[in-house]
């Protein structure tokens, strides 16, 4: 019996050698220098952000040591604290401040309280298939125009409009053109924002999680309490940035359906138009952002800011 | 945790309540596009298509509605890139300043867009000396955009880990194979979801939008602003609405297939 011996190996199976291209020379290069792949990632970005957005930031808040020549309207370059005592010690500003944040607060609390049960029936709840139609359905009012929706609102509420003609027989009355109004119209706009991140936090956290809980004897409140919210918190402050910052700077919304009441973007929007005065606008546009500053370097430790 | 029936139902019944309200004044909008009365009362006296013939009519609409796209295509092209390139470079490498970059990029969103609009404006005409035009109103959107391709791409690329990455260079690619066959088609959709928010925030900023664009500049919400208050253009402007989010579906539908898709492979 005759075994055919396999031929031994005359030859080893070739690489094939890599052809020395610019990109493959490159392509090694940059493999041995990390340090370089990253500035090159980096450069144009930061290009970017430092050159369009820090300059013109850092720009702006010096306008807001500068006056402007009352008889020229021309601006001025005297350096002056003269508009940031005004802002700090104006009663108007302080006023409008403790407004717009309350305004604020009030619109980013209401948002998460809704927020809360349906971006948990989405992500916990609903069957695979509800649960994209209901997406979708969060999703689509984002395209509605902005100013569509507030102009709605302004319809919704007005007198003889859908929200009387829905309360009146129960003796209810439409609360009219106010902070009422401004703070439910803005806590429909930012609505969205607030439920997707808080959805995207639950659908993270994995249903064996609720099912041990339950078993170790955890009821659902404590449940809910001990493990939900501890890892939906992250998730819960970043829906918050949202609509607490895009609250803190509108003025549109406040001009459709908030009566005659001013808010700080307002402020800001009056001074650089009207009453052209970029030094004292720039003035008032540092207190948000030292507000904005405050809170997100409150909620940096949550790791908020990489749920957003 | 096992939810009672009721809590169940609960939920459910908190779930349609919520998107009841949040459909009421879309649908308000939807009726009064047919609606003969101009000043929003209801019930609606009558029914007519006048509003929807005008607004196929109206070339301001159509115009602002091109440049609204053109804007929202280049700002989310360039978000697209510059977000891409950063959130490589913040999650694939460990150096000081990260934290720094990663709150530079969200500071555009976060704080109050009048702020981020008279600073740019102010940049461009008295620190540049440039025109405002359709070019500063994309630099500005982009800028504000890139937060929302950078969060889905990081958020993706924690996720993926570098081990095909590594199993890839390991046979011989080179970075850009590897970023071709390898990372790119991983991140698809995670682009595909950011630039969708990227183009979505582009084509509905009224704010930045105000004090960055050239006063030729006509974009869809500087068009309804200023229209919003005009007695015969205000139906008009109902009909666009309803057009717009009557047309969003298609988009945020294959953004949730792929979503979806992807979440069986996984």
């Amino acid at each position: 019996m005759t075994v055919d011996a396999p031929a031994p190996p005359t030859r080893r199976a070739v690489v094939p050698q890599h052809r020395r291209t610019i990109a493959r020379r490159g392509s090694v290069f940059l493999s041995r220098h990390p340090r370089l792949r990253l500035s090159l990632l980096l450069s144009a970005p930061l290009f970017w952000l430092g050159l369009v957005y820090v300059a013109a930031l850092a720009a702006l808040l010096i306008t807001a040591l500068w006056t402007v020549d009352s008889f020229t309207g021309q601006i001025s370059q005297t350096w002056t604290l003269d508009n940031i005592v005004a802002v700090l010690t104006g009663s108007l500003y302080q006023t409008v401040t403790l407004r717009t944040v309350g305004v604020a607060l009030l619109v980013t609390i209401i948002d998460i309280v809704i927020a809360l049960p349906i971006a948990f029936y989405m992500a916990k709840v609903a069957s695979p298939g509800a649960q994209r139609i209901l997406v979708i359905a969060i999703l689509m009012p984002l395209w509605a125009s902005y100013l569509v929706k507030a102009y709605a609102w302004r319809s919704v509420l007005s007198q003889g409009g859908i929200f009387e003609w829905l309360v009146s027989p129960f003796g209810g009355h439409s609360p009219g053109y106010g902070l009422p109004a401004t703070i439910i119209t803005l806590s429909y706009l930012w609505l969205p924002y607030v439920i997707l991140p808080i959805y995207a936090g639950l659908e993270r956290v994995p249903d064996s999680l609720l099912e041990a809980s339950g078993d170790l004897g955890g009821g659902t409140w404590a449940t809910l309490r001990l493990v939900v919210l501890p890892m939906i918190w992250p998730a819960i402050i970043a829906g918050s940035i949202f609509s607490f910052s895009l609250s803190l700077g509108d003025y549109i919304t406040v001009n459709i359906v908030g009566g005659a009441n001013q808010m700080l973007g307002n402020l800001v929007y009056t001074n650089v138009g009207a009453a052209n005065n970029l030094p004292l606008a720039a003035a008032i546009a540092l207190i948000p952002i030292l507000i904005i500053f405050a809170y997100l370097a409150a909620v940096r430790r949550t790791g908020a800011l990489n749920n957003l | 945790m096992r939810l009672s029936r009721p809590a169940r139902g609960l939920l459910a019944a908190i779930t349609a309540v919520v998107l009841a309200l949040i459909y009421l004044p879309l649908l308000v909008v939807f009726v009064n596009s047919f609606s003969t009365s101009q000043n929003l009362t209801w019930p609606p006296p009558g029914f007519t298509l006048e509003w929807w013939a005008k607004a196929f009519q109206s070339d301001g609409a159509l115009d602002a509605v091109l440049t609204s796209l053109q804007v929202a295509l280049a700002s989310t092209a360039v978000a697209l890139v510059l977000g891409t390139l950063i959130s490589l470079g913040l999650q694939r490498f460990e150096f000081f300043g990260r934290d720094a970059i990663s709150l530079l990029v969200i500071l555009p969103i976060a704080l109050p867009g009048i702020v981020t609009g008279i600073a740019l404006n102010n940049a461009f005409r008295t620190g540049l000396g440039v025109q405002l035009s359709i070019l500063t109103l994309i630099i500005a959107h982009a800028t504000f955009c890139i937060v929302t391709v950078f969060n889905n791409v990081i958020a993706r690329l924690r996720r993926l880990g570098t081990s095909l990455e590594d199993a890839s260079s390991d046979l011989g690619a080179g970075i850009w194979t590897t970023f071709r066959l390898v990372t790119f088609p991983q991140l698809r959709s995670a682009l595909f979801a950011g630039g969708l928010l990227a183009f979505a925030l582009s084509f509905d900023e009224i704010i930045v939008t105000t004090f960055t664009a050239g006063s030729s500049v006509k974009t869809l919400p500087l068009w309804i602003l200023d229209n919003l208050f005009r007695p015969h253009q205000a139906p008009v402007v109902n009909v666009i609405a309803v057009v717009l989010v009557l047309v969003s579906i298609i988009p945020i539908y294959f953004a949730q297939r792929i979503a979806g898709a992807e979440k069986v492979v996984r």
